[in-house]
């Protein structure tokens, strides 16, 4: 078996208005499944994917946003968040669901996974990948 | 190390191309392809992002697509490489990875 692949999962795009969140979700979980070091990124619209309080109940499509709260369990512990994104949108780190992964190396012990970077920082993450894939 | 970012979409109607241009690094490429190519138009609106980063990025433009949309290559900005579907594909070869902007 050749090493696991750095593959990075950009998220632009806000949750509901198309299916992009969605699918995007999909394809980590699939990716995690086969054993590649996977990391999601957050940047523009993308941020509004981690927002607090989503309730789709009035709009009768699911929910997907606990769903990133379950990740951690497939490894996939490092969620970039770019700050910019997030000032420009008038929100703050306050503002996202708290998201945290259990480090089986530290005894279990409960980390957060949510990275907070700003673009300069981001620039680099990508460049650190071997694979990115854009939704 | 260096990427080439891939943007096909109107900088007039989406943030696509200049999301991308502010997370480029020196050396990475940026081609423009599809609707992308009205971001390698001189004089327009968003300019001015493309020449903030002439110095440290190379920025190419579909030859194809451009014709395919009245666009002459004088009406390009300066510095930014016209370029065909063979030299797309070598682009994609002579970077480490590509990165899309949809």
């Amino acid at each position: 078996m050749s090493e696991a692949k750095k593959f990075l999962y950009v998220n632009r795009r806000a949750p509901y208005g198309t299916i992009y969140a969605l699918e995007s979700l999909e394809v980590v979980l699939i990716g995690a499944a086969f054993d590649q070091a996977v990391s999601l990124a957050f940047i523009d619209d993308g941020v509004f994917q981690l927002a607090k309080g989503q309730d789709t109940k009035g709009l009768g499509v699911k929910n997907f946003s606990p769903t990133f709260r379950a990740l951690g369990d497939y490894g996939v512990t490092k969620f970039y968040v770019e700050k910019e994104s997030l000032a420009e949108r008038g929100l703050s780190e306050d503002d996202l669901m708290p998201i945290t992964y259990e480090d089986e190396n530290d005894g279990f012990a409960e980390k957060p996974s949510l990275i907070f970077v700003d673009r300069a920082e981001m620039a680099r993450v990508m460049r650190d990948q071997d694979v990115v894939l854009s939704f | 190390m260096s990427t080439l970012h891939m943007v096909n979409k109107s900088p007039f109607e989406r943030n696509a191309m200049q999301s991308c241009l502010e997370h480029t690094l020196e050396g990475d490429g940026v081609i423009l392809f599809e609707d992308g190519v009205y971001g390698a138009v001189k004089g327009s609106a968003v300019t001015g992002l493309i020449e903030k980063k002439a110095g440290t990025v190379k920025v190419y433009v579909l030859g194809p697509d451009l014709a395919a949309r009245g666009i002459t290559d004088g009406r390009i900005v300066d510095g930014i490489t016209v370029v065909d579907y063979p030299d797309f594909v070598e682009l994609v070869t002579t970077h480490e990875r590509t990165q899309s902007w949809l």
